[in-house]
């Protein structure tokens, strides 16, 4: 029925166009900075918040991974036990599959330890002998994060008939496992929840634009502009939100990084540490601003597909 | 061009605009469309536009059945069809060069050929010096003459206008009828909705003139259909 333009070059113009609606569309939005940075930012700590949580556990994970390292289980033996029992108990014990290395702690080396760091030394004086068990400090093997493991180990250990009592030093490693898992919880409810509330922020801001553009949207319509034409500014422009939020989040959870990052640091040296805080790194920006976009184009996408049907030449 | 097979309108209101119209506009015809105030002539353009949809009947438009067209469709029926209001629906965030190119735009024509084109179809409204100016600084009957520019820069088949010099001066109105004319004249079909009875007769088109939603006369020329 019409004449249209030959293939080729249609193909190449509607690429063009595609593109000189995307420059359009950001220049609009760069035609109101305050009312444009207002929106990104809301988007942007939506964003940053659920990233700065993440972090944190990340980084109480990997701490915590470390110190997994040092659980030990000290077995108190029987105080009737003689050394050379509790030597060949420990030469048994150390072809064990679960067990790193035993370290063996006389009676006296007990004493000897305890006078050096409770303060009660001079009271020891008084004592006739020596009441102190001696014990073995067991190191487990441990592969990954399996606090059951070690727990069956002591429960085995402690079965056996020279051991009084087996004690694992660090139950509250267990203990922090199940909240790290409660907290990563948590984290992926409140990111759903903020990823809600950016869908939510960038579909009311579509609305409003589509809103004050209806002049242009009807007018178009009647010039015959199809949908996917009339609808492919308002994409832009959330997808648009969606760059600039998700580069305001990696830019915000960056600057809370790094002043954060020193006193940690020093805090860590305290304790002859050499823990550094861990960042996003470069694949999980890349993520988040990916993220950041899609929100954007499905928000703009949902205020769309509401809001255009509603608006007919009449 | 345009033929309706007896058409009723019914607006949701339940007012019956249009009842039982038969017509038939030939190609490369010019009419006018006359009658009183609320007698259905902005619903019968808005028919052939696609705007509204007929309750009854059938319109064929270039031997296509609009009863078949979708929705989805219908842009690509109006890419055929030139249409002028009067309140021309001018944009004013936006120079006469880019109001007058949107149509183009829209097609995905190239970008030489939108210049060349609007440029060509200033020249004819003869607004060509006012290209880079806000519509908004224009006279009525400037704004009236780009809102024509933008109706036939993609050279539509056929050229619907509804009150296009409702608020024009005498002069001005017959000079922009002078150019519907000369659009005429290149073979594009015309269809004008019209209260000025004078500048109808002043012109020597005929009209199709309505009451009450129904054809009291038909003023054309009565020829041998070829549809
Ligand atoms: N959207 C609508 N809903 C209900 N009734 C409508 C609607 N549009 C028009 N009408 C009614 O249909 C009748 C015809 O309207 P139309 O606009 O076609 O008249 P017209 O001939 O163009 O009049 P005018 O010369 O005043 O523009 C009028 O009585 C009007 O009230
Ligand atoms: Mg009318």
């Amino acid at each position: 029925m019409r004449n249209n333009p030959r293939k080729k070059s249609r193909l190449r113009s509607y690429f063009s166009h595609h593109l000189r609606t995307a420059l359009a569309s950001l220049g609009r939005l760069y035609a109101q900075p305050a009312a444009t940075l207002m929106t990104a930012a809301v988007i942007a700590i939506a964003l940053a918040l659920p990233v700065g949580l993440y972090i944190a556990l990340d980084n109480v994970a990997k701490l915590s991974s470390d110190w997994d390292g040092s659980t030990q289980i000290s077995l108190f033996l029987h105080t009737h036990v003689k050394n050379s029992d509790a030597q060949k108990l420990m030469n048994q014990l150390q072809t064990h599959k679960q067990i790193k290395k035993i370290d063996f702690i006389s009676k006296e080396q007990g004493l000897k330890q305890f006078r050096e760091t409770s303060g009660f030394g001079d009271a020891l004086k008084y004592l006739d002998s020596n009441p102190l068990p001696i014990v073995l400090v067991v190191h487990p093997k441990i592969t990954g994060n399996k606090a059951d493991a070690t727990t069956l180990l002591v429960k085995e250990l402690g079965k056996n008939k020279l051991v009084e009592l087996a004690q694992l030093d660090v139950q509250w490693v267990k203990r922090l496992y199940t909240l790290l898992e409660i907290a990563n919880r948590s984290i992926w409810v409140v990111s759903t929840m903020l990823a809600i509330a950016v869908l939510l922020i960038i579909g009311n801001t579509i609305r409003l634009d589509i809103q004050n553009r209806r002049e242009e949207i009807e007018v178009s319509k009647l010039i015959g502009a199809s949908d996917a034409f009339i609808r492919r500014p308002f994409l832009y422009t959330g997808l648009w939100y969606g760059v600039i939020g998700g580069l305001l989040a990696t830019i915000v959870t960056l600057v809370s990084l790094a002043l954060v990052e020193n006193p940690i640091h020093k805090l860590a040296l305290l304790y002859s540490s050499d823990f550094r805080l861990h960042g996003l790194g470069f694949v999980k920006t890349l993520l988040l601003i990916l993220i950041s976009c899609s929100l954007g184009l499905i928000g703009s996408w949902i205020a769309v597909s509401r809001h255009l049907k509603e608006i007919e030449p009449s | 061009m345009i033929h309706f097979d007896n058409i009723c309108k019914r607006y949701p209101s339940g007012y019956d605009a249009l009842n039982r119209i038969n017509l038939r506009l030939h190609k490369g015809q010019m009419a006018f469309l006359t009658g009183h105030s609320g007698a259905g002539k902005s619903t019968l353009l808005k028919l052939i536009a696609m705007i509204e949809r007929p309750t009854r009947g059938q319109i064929f438009l270039d031997g296509v059945n609009l009863n078949n067209i979708s929705n989805r469709k219908i842009p690509y029926i109006r890419r055929n069809i030139g249409i002028i209001f009067q309140n021309h629906h001018l944009l004013y965030d936006r120079p006469v060069f880019d109001n007058v190119a949107m149509p183009l735009i829209i097609q995905g024509y190239r970008r030489q050929e939108i210049r060349k084109r609007v440029r060509a179809a200033l020249n004819q409204v003869g607004l060509l010096s006012k290209e880079k100016s806000d519509p908004i600084t224009l006279s009525g009957g400037e704004q009236q003459r780009v809102g024509i520019a933008r109706a036939i820069i993609h050279k539509p088949l056929l050229l619907l206008a509804d009150e296009p010099t409702g608020n024009l001066d005498p002069e001005l109105s017959l000079e922009i009828m002078q150019l519907f004319a000369r659009f005429n004249q290149v073979g594009t079909t015309v269809l004008i909705a019209s209260h000025d009875l004078d500048l109808i007769k002043h012109t020597g088109f005929p009209s199709i003139s309505l009451q009450d939603g129904q054809v009291a006369h038909n003023g054309l020329p009565f020829t041998v259909s070829n549809n």
